[in-house]
């Protein structure tokens, strides 16, 4: 999840790495059709990224074309082109986004134009808007759709009928559709050999995640956290370039945590850390930088994150298991965060809090996601309730630049900071005899 | 003397306030903010000195029981004395910079005609002073706002006399100039600069009552002007804080300085309403002034002060004057628009329709408290008392509409509004200042 910087910014090398990666399968994906390789749309929450390399065709991820035309500045453009076709302003700006993106010759981010989709597959993990997004792209490319419906985990838990129904969509609707558009039997071996270095990727990039639990923290797990997902919620989950991706990447971690340093923001190393917080809900993508600076400005630093779970729960103990290879794909898109009902995440924010010791939650509720925002402010509350540290709430956007107020986001998050300071100096009481502040002449003119 | 000061550099005023070694507040200033937020600053801050030397003069005076019988009227009368003479500065220096700006080349032959009319309006002005501070209060503590209402009537008046020689528009364009600099310019306006003029008329008006005891006052008061205060500590808060030359660990969020600032006006409450300038917001804070949550507008500022601001210059009306006019309402227009622009469209739409102007007022001024009262919900409602504060707290019929809301969803909980709400975000940077040194150990 590389985006469009300046030469002056400070990367890790895994970074380095990641966008060499990502700058190696857009160049794949704008040789595809020369080359005969196949492409399929479709999401992050629920990807079925080793069935797709089991059939050897290339994954275009809508939501990470949003993200990065936010962060080269281009979301802005793309989202006026939507609306001009009639999309209404409170659409997920994701989705208007990528339209835009489309109708402007559909341009990557590598600055080649992608290749029209042979297949969309919908996997559908709690997000009714993933619906309405695949039907527009429907009615511009003229291909098959596979629909992968994953239930919802209302009652709080994936019930064997679940499995039982995602895996016979596998069997019935999704593979058959990727053999038709293919031309290839599907073969399991070859999905339990990706699925076996899915798993060797993920021990490590949970003991990067498990880092944090360090003071300091080695890492940032929101604005760091969200480029340490990037290979293992895309195309390179199950892939020998994703296991050394995350050896790299534990590695360079591991070396920070040796050193008792903290993380590597754009701007340099991080100094003191201060403040400990677990953040909700999506970042900003337009001023991502931006947004990131008044953090480490403030010596805060991100100890977990929901949004780097929308892709799977891996360090709450989720495994591919290359034994059970259909089933461990439907237990995987079941248990992505935008899966969990209210009570659950509830539940895991706390976790969070108390696991890795954070001084508090932060929800940056973002404008155009439904999916994410509703509930926020219930969770809010009851995080609060239930770990007696203070919540703090911010509200900015995906990609449309419109809705990040740079001043009144700070506002907010040094007011929060500072709260959680003040509350820190307890038992420093208030000025003895403080009176009712009356002067005892009269004032003004 | 060592003492402590809390500044609120507000979108709309700058307030600064000052306590004492016993925490007690001694003195407070107030001025609108501007473009040059260092300015704004700046005379807050002498304003709140210049109140705390008169404090503490009145303190010597009532002390001083040979002056018993005269104290309380001299006191009142040297401080109305002092604001002439701050008043008469200015104007000085409104005359000198306004027939400047009149004498451009781009006036051409009316620059001579629009000076000698400044001339006749100014000497007006000076003219009407004592009327003005002796015998009355002046209706706003700004100068701009009280310059500019006698100016802008007087220029009228010579405008229609010029025989189209020059018009109104013009001559109010050339005030709206030399105001600004007359703002940004920085007048030595202290206590020591402006005193001993002021100290000589006072005496002189009240030679018969004084008598021989004159040198006693004259002698105390120079005294008071050559108090040093000493400020120990500092601390800034307010949307211009950055701005603050303070370092930045003596900046606070407004949202700490509001909830600790009415936790020490009214120390049970646990909600606070603070509508200012451009953010409203609703904090929660415990028992010790501590904040636990708060809320506040995003993306929008309908329902803030700018809202109040934008429908009285719809209506050709004064801020002050929009609350008075709203309270003798009849009945409450319903205004369902949450926009401050479309507002000021169902504003004249209802004023067509032959709605009257103070129903329609109290309609919006509901309509700004129902914005608020979506806040304190989301904040986590009202547990006991609620304390209104910042500049919209002292609009009665906010105070009408807000105290009628809350009784509604929340039963009947105290409300707490102080006259000196507008200071609450200031008092409580002082107190954050108090506390730096007095708890902390540390100056700055």
């Amino acid at each position: 999840m590389s985006g469009a910087q300046t030469e002056d910014v400070h990367k890790e090398p895994s970074m380095r790495l990641q966008k060499d990666m990502i700058g190696g399968h857009f160049q794949a994906l704008a040789n595809a059709k020369k080359n005969g390789k196949k492409v399929v749309y479709t999401f992050v929450p629920g990807n079925l990224a080793e069935l797709l390399a089991a059939f050897e065709v290339l994954p275009v991820l809508p939501e990470i074309n949003a993200l990065q035309s936010g962060m080269r500045k281009k979301s802005g453009m793309f989202i006026g082109e939507a609306e001009k076709l009639g999309h209404s302003e409170d659409v997920c700006t994701y989705v208007k986004c990528d339209i835009g993106m489309l109708k402007n010759g559909n341009i990557g981010p590598t600055g080649e134009k992608l290749p029209d989709p042979d297949l969309l597959l919908l996997s559908y993990t709690g997000c009714f808007t993933f619906l309405k997004w695949f039907e527009l792209l429907r009615q511009e490319y003229d291909c098959p759709i596979a629909m992968l419906h994953v239930p919802y985990q209302a009652d709080g838990k994936i019930e064997p009928g679940h499995r039982e129904y995602v895996v016979n969509q596998l069997r019935t609707e999704v593979i058959p559709k990727l053999e038709e558009v293919t031309g290839k039997k599907f073969d399991i071996d070859k999905l339990r050999e990706h699925l076996k270095l899915s798993v060797q990727a993920e021990d490590d990039f949970v003991a990067v995640l498990e880092s944090a639990k360090h003071r300091p923290s080695p890492i940032d797990s929101y604005f760091g956290g969200v480029y340490y997902i990037g290979p293992m919620f895309t195309s390179f989950r199950g892939s020998e370039a994703g296991v050394t991706y995350y050896r790299a990447l534990r590695q360079e971690v591991e070396k920070r945590l040796a050193a008792g340093v903290g993380p590597i923001t754009p701007d340099g190393p991080m100094g003191e850390e201060k403040f400990r917080l677990v953040v909700e809900g999506p970042p900003n993508w337009t001023s991502f930088r931006e947004f990131w600076k008044m953090f480490h400005d403030e010596g805060a630093v991100v100890v977990a994150s929901s949004y780097t779970k929308v892709g799977g729960l891996y360090d709450r103990g989720f495994r591919h298991d290359p034994e059970n290879p259909l089933e461990t794909l439907a237990d995987y898109c079941a248990g992505c965060y935008t899966n969990l009902n209210l009570p659950q995440r509830i539940d895991l924010l706390c976790q969070y809090v108390e696991e890795f010791d954070a001084d508090g939650l932060l929800i940056n509720s973002v404008k155009s996601c439904n999916s994410f925002s509703a509930g926020q402010l219930l969770i809010l509350r009851e995080v609060e309730k239930r770990t007696g540290r203070p919540g703090g709430f911010v509200e900015s956007d995906l990609v449309d630049p419109r809705y990040f107020s740079g001043a009144n986001i700070k506002n907010r998050l040094e007011s929060y900071l500072q709260m959680i300071d003040q509350k820190r100096s307890v038992g420093v009481s208030a000025a003895p005899g403080m009176p009712h502040s009356k002067v005892d002449v009269e004032m003004g003119p | 003397m060592r003492v402590f000061i809390g500044v609120d550099l507000g979108s709309t005023t700058t307030k600064a306030l000052i306590l004492d070694d016993a925490g007690e507040v001694v003195g407070r200033g107030i001025t609108n903010s501007r473009s040059n937020y260092n300015v704004a600053v700046a005379i807050a801050r002498a304003e709140a000195f210049i109140e705390t030397l008169f404090n503490l003069l009145a303190r010597r005076l009532r002390e001083t029981p040979a002056l018993a019988d005269v104290e309380e009227r001299l006191r009142a009368a040297l401080k109305r004395e002092f604001r002439m003479e701050q008043h008469l500065q200015q104007l000085a220096y409104l005359r000198k910079i306004l027939v400047e700006t009149a004498s451009d080349s781009r006036y051409g032959e009316r620059a001579s005609l629009m000076v000698d009319a400044i001339a006749r309006i100014t000497d007006t002005m000076v003219a009407g002073a004592p009327k003005r501070f002796r015998f009355s209060r002046p209706p706003t503590e700004f100068f701009r706002d009280l310059a500019s209402g006698e100016f802008l009537e007087l220029a009228q008046a010579e405008a229609n006399a010029s025989n189209g020689a020059f018009n109104f528009d013009t001559m109010a364009g050339v005030f709206d100039k030399a105001i600004l600099k007359v703002e940004n310019r920085g007048l030595d306006l202290s206590f020591s600069a402006n005193i001993t003029p002021a100290l000589e008329r006072c005496l002189e008006r009240f030679s018969d009552k004084v008598g021989e005891r004159a040198s006693t006052v004259w002698d105390l008061v120079m005294d008071i002007s050559e108090t040093k205060l000493d400020v120990a500590s500092s601390v800034g808060t307010g949307y211009g804080r950055a701005r603050l030359p303070f370092p930045k660990k003596q900046i606070r969020s407004e949202i700490l300085c509001h909830g600790l600032g009415a936790h020490t006006m009214f120390g049970a409450t646990r909600t606070v309403l603070d509508i200012g300038g451009q953010d409203t917001k609703a904090i929660q804070v415990d028992a010790d002034g501590i904040v636990t949550s708060f809320q506040m507008n995003d993306r929008c500022a309908a329902g803030c002060g700018r809202y109040l601001g934008y429908i009285a210059d719809e209506m050709n009306l004064g801020l002050h004057e929009l609350g008075p006019l709203a309270d003798r309402a009849q009945r409450s227009v319903k205004i369902n628009s949450t926009c401050t622009v479309f507002a000021g469209a169902e504003l004249r739409d209802r004023l067509t329709m032959g709605q009257k102007r103070e129903d329609i007022l109290a309609g919006l001024h509901r309509a700004i408290i129902l914005r608020a009262m979506s806040l304190l919900a989301r904040s986590g409602g009202v547990a006991n008392e609620l304390t209104f504060t910042g500049g919209v707290a002292r609009n009665s019929a906010a105070v009408k509409a807000l105290r009628a809301l809350v009784k509604e969803n929340y039963g009947d909980v105290t409300l707490n509004i102080s006259e000196d709400s507008i200071c609450t975000g200031a008092l409580g940077a002082a107190i954050f200042a108090w506390r730096t040194v007095h708890q902390e150990g540390m100056a700055t």
